[in-house]
């Protein structure tokens, strides 16, 4: 909302809008009251130096077609000359002069140079010279009765004001209106509250617009007062101005009583001619599904029977209750009558209207966050008060209608505030008898003695209900910044769980191997996934911004293959990424199977790799699991993946990504893979390494090599030596793996480095040649062949 | 004889003077030193000298010149060493400029960065790190937190709503979480106070990306529930952080606000040296009903909350003009911190 300082200045001495010291204390003091304020702008400015002029008469040079002499007066009895490029003023017109020496707002200093050797002794101006507004289109001219000589700015009512946007806070809807500002600012800064009083209008004969509430709970309370003597023309200057200020084109006495009334006191109104009004009342209820209505924007719209419409006597629907008027029922300027609807709306009806026909307006704001229920009166005698000063003749008739139905909030609401409560809040020793000091000016009034007081909510907070409610208030007008800093002693020890400490350190493993980590979009189109290779059910997101990111992800790897090809195609191969995030599986719990899972992507990489990855991490952290090459997951190579079993469980999987995957996600590369469920790979703490003794003994090393067929898995091989090696190995490499002319086809040789070393002794070349034995037997055993 | 051992010692330190490497001088000291040297042979001319001191004059110059020639056979082996050393270290050179750099270290993500700092922060103050599952229910997400069926600081959070339907269980009460508070109601449900907690976590909004939001972004939520815990240890608590986060010399302040699960209510805002504000995050006392949502009675205990973003701090930290880039996934942005 713009907030205009010398407006507010009728509800309280706040300061001088012209003084940026006092504008910024204003502006403080609202801060920290919660009313945020979002910018200020200086208005009114006026260029020093520019003054009324007439023209005395106009001339035209031969040779300058685009320009004309203009002989002006400036009431010094000598006449001027200037060039001029617009052609919009007669003789005698009032026309702004810049006079020799201005400084105008754009940095140029007028001077006497003119044109064909003819001096210029000055500038007409253009409202968009004067910064008046965008139009400059010709020169502004002045009212014809402005004295000669005196400053534009005197002429059109100029003075250098302050322009506050405040920010409106959902639970503060008085401040939507001027007074409800005034009211949380004075006892602020000290300065006493003005409200308006508007007089009681005198009572003219009877006259009704009967009112039927047909949905009251959409509409708890309408009330209508016809008022005759009105005569439809334009506004005092004063409040076109504000207005305007405030945003608001003037059009009229009667429609901006209307905005005045609603930007005062945050009372949303509207103003029909009676005589124009079918039947001579309302009828208040729900549209019928498909009903129509043209809306005051000119736009045809079409309601639901959850939409509430203000209807006419013979229930033609002539607006949309809390939100706009119909189009046809605006007043005329033969209006001399109006019907004028005060009303209160159902905040919650209302912002289901806008939401669903994407209708906004000043009023549907003001509704949706709460008007004062009880506000009327008051807002109906300013509005004739206001609308008096254009008509004298006004009457106010009696028999106005106040409709009500039990769906209207209660006038009176209390709260019990006990003061120990505000004090373990807030922290504060406060005392019970500080209480209405602080909550009597904005309208919280206290009464009662003792250490519990009752306090009288005001009809304007319908946000206050409760004590804590009472206590925030209390706070506001005691200072946050008043409450003081303290930290408290944490009687917790702060500190990673096993879970956190272990995910942090995998991060760390990964990083040094040279993975980078990546974060992509856990939201995928609806057939990612499967192009992914990627079998299961998936959940949708119901209300999707676009139907590219309308499924949750029920693994990782579709985003790190996007990921992939998206640097591929940035010349950037190779890349190794990792990614620790949630996948959302569905089950059948309250929530779905989500888990916290570990991917890592090696692009341009075998297999091999992934597993080398995943030994160092599986060490790193304590755990481990077994290489299934018998189960590979889907999406995966078929014969260069495995799952990583914990018993019967998978855990994850490791290998390479499937090529017809790799084809569909556009990745050039091979990828080599590992993912873990990181939720059951760390469920179980780890247990600390233990210490094996190194020996003080020289060692030997024993190579052999195996001649073992394709479909043989060298862990095996493996397995059988350090069977028959016994405790003397401490140390067993695979050195070699050669397929090729020198061994059968489908086979391969396996060589070993087996390094032996004994805690107690030096080794002998029998000890050697014994586990060589030993190692025989064993592999022998298993069909494998020990080449010589 | 003296002159034969003169002759004999210089003819041995003329050769030595002349050797040309290490092994050269191994040879020789066997030759010159040895038993076959020709000083050593002069020993035997010893017993044909007549007089006691003759024959004890030239044995000391024997020994005189033996021990000269090992001393100049050591010195020679040393100054071959240290020549040779130079020589193989001035062959070793390199320009060390000569190379190209191949990035070989991972980098962690921006987020993963400020989470990671926030969250050692915050244990330095003695809080405890919770998480929670980023598919809520609308219990959790909502209700629990003050904001019932209906209530209009509902649709300011743009929820995603999915189509998972637990047994028994409305559709549409499922959805991506829109802030961090649920932490906050399953913490208080499954544990007791004292609590202090802080939850990091990603949330999630129908938001179209632009430079300043995106759709799926990150933030960090602080819970205390104490006796005796104020609106001040608030205050405190935020000017802590601010002071441990940004430097000493920034401060802090509570601006009020609304949100339904606190109040009073509070924005915060951290002022730059220069006097300048940001407006970082919500905070507030915990309302009574969600104390009471989280199982707690807020007779005995009170507690206070506060959240903020933590994208925006790593964007702001690193000067990252669009937090699109820091989705990107694009490997020239990543090795870049």
């Amino acid at each position: 909302m713009d907030v205009l300082l010398s407006w507010l200045n009728d509800y309280g001495d706040f300061g001088d809008p012209a003084d940026p010291a006092a504008v910024a204390r204003v502006c403080d003091a609202l801060t920290s009251l919660g009313v945020e304020v979002a910018s200020v702008d200086v208005v009114g400015q006026t260029v020093d130096g520019v003054v009324a002029a007439r023209v005395l008469r106009l001339e035209q040079h031969p040779d300058a077609a685009k320009v004309q002499r203009v002989y002006v007066d400036a009431g010094d009895g000598a006449e001027r000359h200037v060039w001029c490029g617009a052609f919009n003023m007669a003789v005698g017109d009032i026309v702004p002069l810049a006079t020799l020496g201005t400084e105008m707002p754009n940095g140029m200093t007028i001077e006497r140079r003119g044109i064909l050797g003819i001096d210029s002794e000055g500038m007409l101006c253009s409202a968009s010279e004067l910064g008046l507004g965008d139009d400059h289109s010709g020169i502004h001219l002045l009212p014809s009765d402005t004295p000669l000589g005196v400053p534009y700015g005197d002429a059109l009512g100029l003075t250098l004001d302050a322009l506050i946007d405040v920010e409106v806070i959902r639970n503060r809807p008085d401040t939507l209106g001027y007074v409800g500002i005034a009211r949380d600012l004075a006892p602020a800064l000290g300065v006493e509250f003005r409200p308006p009083i508007p007089p009681t209008p005198p009572a003219g004969e009877s006259l009704s617009a009967p009112v039927e509430l047909v949905d009251g709970d959409r509409c708890p309370r309408f009330t209508s007062t016809v008022i005759s003597g009105v005569v439809v023309a334009p506004s005092a200057d004063w409040m076109a101005r504000r207005l305007l200020a405030a945003g608001m084109r003037p059009i009229s006495n009667v429609v901006d009583v209307s905005n005045y009334v609603m930007l005062e006191l945050n009372q949303p109104n509207h103003a029909y001619d009676l005589d124009a009004l079918g039947g001579g009342g309302f009828r208040v209820r729900l549209a019928a599904d498909g009903e129509t209505l043209t809306t005051l924007d000119g736009e045809q719209r079409t309601f639901t029977h959850d939409d509430l419409f203000i209807c006419d006597g013979d229930d033609v629907p002539i607006g949309v209750g809390g939100v706009m008027g119909g189009l046809d029922s605006e007043i005329s300027e033969s209006t001399t009558t109006v019907a004028l609807e005060m009303a209160w709306f159902d905040p919650y009806g209302v912002a289901r209207t806008v939401t669903r026909a994407n209708l906004r307006s000043e009023a549907s704001t003001r509704f949706e966050r709460g008007v004062d229920p009880y506000g009327m009166p008051l807002a109906i005698a300013r509005f004739a008060e206001l609308l008096a000063e254009t008509c004298p003749d006004l009457v106010v008739h009696d028999g106005a209608v106040d409709a009500r139905t039990e769906h209207l909030p209660p006038e009176q609401r209390h709260t019990e505030v006990r003061i120990s409560a505000v004090n373990r809040v807030l922290g504060t020793s406060l005392a019970a008898d500080d209480l209405p000091g602080l909550l009597d000016p904005i309208g919280y009034t206290v009464t009662g003695s003792g250490d519990t007081r009752t306090v009288a909510l005001p009809s304007w907070r319908p946000d206050s209900s409760g004590e804590i409610d009472v206590v925030e208030e209390v706070a506001r007008h005691y200072g946050y910044a008043n409450l003081g800093k303290r930290v408290p002693q944490s009687v917790v020890h702060g500190s990673l769980t096993d879970h956190q400490q272990r995910r942090r350190l995998a991060r760390q493993v990964l990083l040094g191997l040279g993975i980078s980590e990546a974060m992509p979009n856990p939201f995928l189109a609806p057939d990612t996934q499967q192009r992914a290779g990627i079998p299961g059910e998936v959940i949708s997101i119901t209300n999707p911004l676009v139907a590219e990111e309308s499924v949750l992800r029920t693994s990782l790897r579709p985003g790190l293959l996007k990921a992939i090809a998206f640097n591929e195609s940035h010349r950037r191969a190779g890349v190794a990424l990792f990614e620790v995030g949630h996948v959302y599986p569905p089950g059948d719990g309250e929530l779905p199977d989500e888990f916290e899972s570990l991917t890592v992507v090696l692009a341009g990489r075998e297999a091999p790799a992934a597993i080398a990855v995943w030994r160092e991490l599986a060490a790193a952290l304590g755990v481990g699991a077994r290489i299934d090459q018998s189960r590979v997951a889907a999406g995966l190579h078929s014969t260069r993946s495995a799952t990583l079993q914990v018993g019967k469980d998978a855990i994850g999987a490791v290998g390479e990504i499937a090529p017809e995957v790799l084809a569909a996600f556009d990745v050039e590369e091979r990828v080599a893979i590992l993912e873990v469920d990181l939720d059951r790979l760390l469920a179980r703490p780890a247990k600390p390494s233990q210490w094996k003794p190194t020996s003080r003994y020289p060692s030997s090393d024993l190579d052999l090599a195996f001649v073992v067929g394709d479909e043989f898995s060298a862990e095996r091989v493996e397995k059988a030596i350090r069977q028959g090696a016994g405790k003397l190995l401490v140390e067993l490499t695979l050195f070699d793996a050669y397929r090729g002319d020198r061994v059968p086809p489908q086979t391969r040789s396996l060589a070993y480095r087996l390094r032996l070393q004994a805690a107690d002794r030096n080794l002998t070349d029998g000890d050697v040649a014994d586990v060589r034995r030993s190692v025989e037997t064993v592999t022998t055993k298993l069909g494998v062949e020990l080449r010589s | 004889m003296i002159n034969e051992i003169e002759a004999a010692r210089n003819a041995a330190l003329a050769e030595i003077a002349a050797l040309g490497d290490v092994e050269a001088v191994s040879t020789a000291t066997a030759r010159l030193t040895g038993k076959k040297s020709a000083l050593s042979g002069l020993k035997k001319g010893l017993g044909a000298l007549e007089s006691i001191d003759d024959k004890k004059a030239a044995g000391q110059a024997i020994n005189a010149a033996l021990a000269a020639v090992n001393t100049a056979l050591d010195d020679r082996r040393a100054e071959l060493n240290a020549a040779a050393l130079a020589d193989r270290v001035e062959h070793e050179r390199l320009d060390l400029t000569e190379f190209v750099a191949a990035p070989t270290r991972g980098h962690a993500h921006l987020v993963t960065q400020a989470w990671e700092r926030l969250e050692d922060l915050f244990i330095g103050l003695g809080f405890q790190i919770a998480e929670g599952p980023e598919v809520e229910t609308d219990w959790h997400n909502f209700e629990a937190l003050n904001m019932g069926e209906g209530h209009p600081a509902r649709g300011e959070f743009d929820t995603l709503f999915l189509d998972y339907a637990p047994p028994g269980g409305q559709p549409g009460s499922t959805l991506l979480r829109t802030h961090t508070s649920p932490v906050q109601i399953r913490t208080m449900l499954a544990g007791k106070p004292p609590i202090y907690i802080v939850a990091p976590g990603r949330v999630f909004r129908r938001d179209t990306a632009d430079a300043t939001h995106m759709p799926v972004f990150h933030q960090i939520e602080g819970l205390v529930v104490d006796r005796h815990i104020t609106m001040a240890d608030l205050a405190g608590t935020i000017e802590a952080f601010t002071k441990a986060f940004f430097g000493s010399e920034f401060t802090s302040r509570l601006r009020p606000y609304h949100f339904p699960f606190t109040e009073p209510s509070a924005e915060f805002d951290i002022q730059r040296p220069d006097g300048s504000w940001i407006e970082l995050g919500g905070c507030g006392m915990v309302h009574p009903d969600v104390l009471r949502a989280g199982g707690i009675d807020p007779e005995e205990w009170s507690g206070f909350a506060f959240g903020f973003g933590i994208d925006r701090m790593a964007k702001e930290r690193h000067g990252v003009d669009d937090l699109r880039e820091m989705f990107s996934n694009d490997i020239r942005f990543l090795e870049q911190f």
